[in-house]
């Protein structure tokens, strides 16, 4: 038995490239058979941490230990119990699907035959059966995505990397995908999963840590991250630009909150820490007699996360909020 | 024939997938002639499903072999029926030395793609990744010596060794490309871009493929300029190929071939395997 309950854990973990620090002493726990989710981000270092846990890429002080094993001194024990679905895919785009997990599973130590068996079943359970003899160069990204995390589990790791496993995926490969990695967890592997995604994070981890520019933010559950966020965010969109001002007036009111003027002359947002009251602002914009054509409640997304934890907003943020279906 | 599944609802069936990860036990680490294989066989692959690749190992060969038949034949042998017995067995190592470059060019763009993190987080002999291209190359390599010899055939060139001669040719000939193939590995891990290693190669081959006997017989040459080209590893090849080709093999002529062999291999593959393992591990 390895010595802690946890399966990752990593201790002022720094790493620089060239004169750019790009880790600044990172912390953070796994336990065994849960999913922490590694929010951040462009170049927060999330793909850097990650490659350190692999053995990918060695760090240049802290420790790292996978399953008890130090990754730099016991890189070949990690390996031989991990595996990682890196950010950019990890399949040869010039052979087909079934001919890549059979080319990964004879690396593996698999026979011809055994191989072939293997990934026929993967093949299957990944939903890619159709596409199993076309070249992984004309996959969608979903599909290649399913290729990818079911070459890292042929054999099936105990610690399993993804790194930004949805990231330009659509609603329903991104969905595909969380089941995928549910019934893994379900499997008993243990995940540690980067995104860009609050709501990811949201819908599959039991812990999250955020990291900015290299250092931990916040590291806590989704219900300890959100009391500090607020639970997210009304989008109206009216149906007349000219009934904003009172739409404006109705929701500060009925939400008790800032409301937010988008630069579409129709729209408005606004934080709020009590969903209850969300209901009530339709009915009473409706009887107020303003047609809205759009109401949502959305996640908080990472953008409002950083600014609620940090003061400021995070740079290189990708585009917008996610929406989801 | 497709039942349309539930695909909308639950796209994966829950089942299925947890069969599929119910697979903890790993079996033996391949050993270095599987994994070698593996990779071999992922290299022949790509040349069946984009075949269009092979156009150049046979479009080169023929160029070579015609325009140097007729720009030197009369001038260097006197006549040109004469001059393709000798030149042939050169523009096959010329040939297979020229067509290696571009391993280096393959492991090069492959070296920057996710491909790569995958074989080096699996727990295989590391040379393989380097060995198996250099094998599926070896389809390339005989392709390209069936052109040259099947149209020396028709220009002429009349092989004294006999088929046997000519087929341990072709295996010394394979044994050389897959020595000399190293240097180019080497270059191609080391350079960064595809340019750059076209651009390294091409200046580290044509010194290698002119200063030798392909051509021309050396002794009309200077002391100094036959000192080079006797140790020239193309020469020694040269030698062996066409001393087989023509019956008139020496037990000199082989060993020459296999110590060329023997230290390109002996040099370059342990280059070549430490720069590879230290490869983007920093
Ligand atoms: N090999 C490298 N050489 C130099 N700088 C690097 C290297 N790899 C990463 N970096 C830099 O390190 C920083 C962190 O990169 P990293 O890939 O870990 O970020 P990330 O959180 O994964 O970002 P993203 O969301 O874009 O994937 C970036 O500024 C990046 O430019
Ligand atoms: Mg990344």
């Amino acid at each position: 038995m390895p010595p802690t309950g946890y399966a990752i854990e990593v201790n002022d973990l720094r790493k620089s490239f060239g004169k750019v620090e790009v880790l600044k002493g990172i912390n953070l726990r796994v336990e065994r058979g849960g999913l922490l989710a590694l929010l951040g981000p462009n170049g927060a270092g999330k793909t850097t941490t990650v490659r350190i846990l692999a053995t990918l890429l060695q760090p240049d002080s802290g420790t790292a230990k996978v399953l008890g094993h130090d990754v730099v001194r016991e890189a070949d024990s990690v390996r031989r119990r991990v595996s990682l679905t890196g950010q950019f895919a990890s399949v040869d785009d010039e052979l087909t699907g079934m001919e890549n997990l059979i080319m990964v599973a004879r690396l593996l130590g698999y026979s011809w035959s055994d191989a072939k068996t293997r990934a026929t079943e993967l093949i299957n359970a990944f939903d890619l059966a159709e596409a199993s003899n076309r070249l992984v160069k004309n996959y969608s990204g979903g599909m290649r995505r399913r290729l990818d995390i079911a070459a890292s589990i042929i054999i099936t790791p105990d610690v399993l990397f993804l790194d930004e496993p949805t990231s330009g995926l659509d609603p329903r490969s991104r969905r595909q995908v969380w089941d995928i990695v549910r019934t893994l967890l379900a499997a008993g592997t243990t995940v540690l999963l980067t995104t860009q995604y609050l709501e990811e994070a949201d819908q599959l981890a039991n812990r999250i840590v955020i990291i900015d520019h290299g250092t931990v933010i916040a590291d806590g559950t989704i219900g300890e991250l959100k009391t500090s966020v607020g639970s997210g965010t009304v989008h109206v969109r009216l149906y007349d630009p000219k009934d904003r001002p009172a739409a404006e007036q109705i929701m500060a009111q009925t939400l008790g909150v800032a409301v937010h003027l988008e630069s579409d002359p129709a729209a408005l947002s606004a934080q709020v820490s009590n969903p209850e009251r969300v209901a009530s602002t339709l009915s009473n914009l409706s009887q107020a007699g303003i047609s809205v054509t759009d109401f949502s409640l959305g996640q908080p997304s990472l953008d409002e996360v950083f600014l609620a934890l940090t003061g400021q907003p995070a740079e290189d943020q990708p585009a917008a909020t996610e929406e989801y279906a | 024939m497709t039942t349309p599944q539930t695909t909308l609802t639950r796209p994966v069936d829950d089942a299925t997938l947890r069969k599929a990860f119910s697979v903890r036990e790993r079996p033996a680490r391949p050993s270095a002639l599987s994994a070698s294989l593996a990779l071999a066989w992922r290299a022949l692959l790509k040349i069946k499903h984009v075949p269009f690749q092979l156009f150049d190992v046979t479009m080169f060969p023929i160029m070579m072999t015609v325009m140097f038949t007729f720009l030197f034949g009369g001038a260097i042998a006197g006549s040109v029926g004469e001059y393709v017995q000798f030149l042939i067995p050169g523009i096959l190592v010329m040939t297979v030395s020229m067509i290696s470059m571009y391993t280096a060019l393959g492991i090069n763009t492959d070296i920057s793609k996710g491909i790569f993190d995958r074989f080096r987080s699996l727990p295989f002999w590391r040379p393989a990744v380097l060995v198996g291209a250099l094998l599926g190359d070896s389809v390339r390599y005989t392709l390209a010596s069936f052109v040259v010899i099947t149209l020396g055939l028709i220009l002429g060139f009349r092989p004294g060794g006999g088929i046997m001669g000519v087929a341990l040719a072709l295996v010394i000939l394979l044994l050389f490309a897959f020595s000399l193939s190293w240097i180019w590995t080497l270059i191609g891990l080391l350079m960064k871009t595809p340019e750059s290693v076209m651009m390294v190669s091409s200046m580290a081959s044509f010194p290698l493929t002119f200063a030798s006997n392909v051509f021309v017989d050396p002794t009309t040459m200077p002391s100094w300029l036959q000192a080079v080209v006797s140790v020239n590893p193309i020469t020694l090849a040269a030698s062996a190929v066409r001393g087989l080709m023509h019956g008139t093999v020496t037990s000199g002529d082989i060993a020459g071939v296999l110590i060329a062999c023997a230290v390109l291999v002996g040099v370059f593959a342990p280059l070549t395997m430490y720069v590879y393992r230290n490869k983007n591990a920093h």
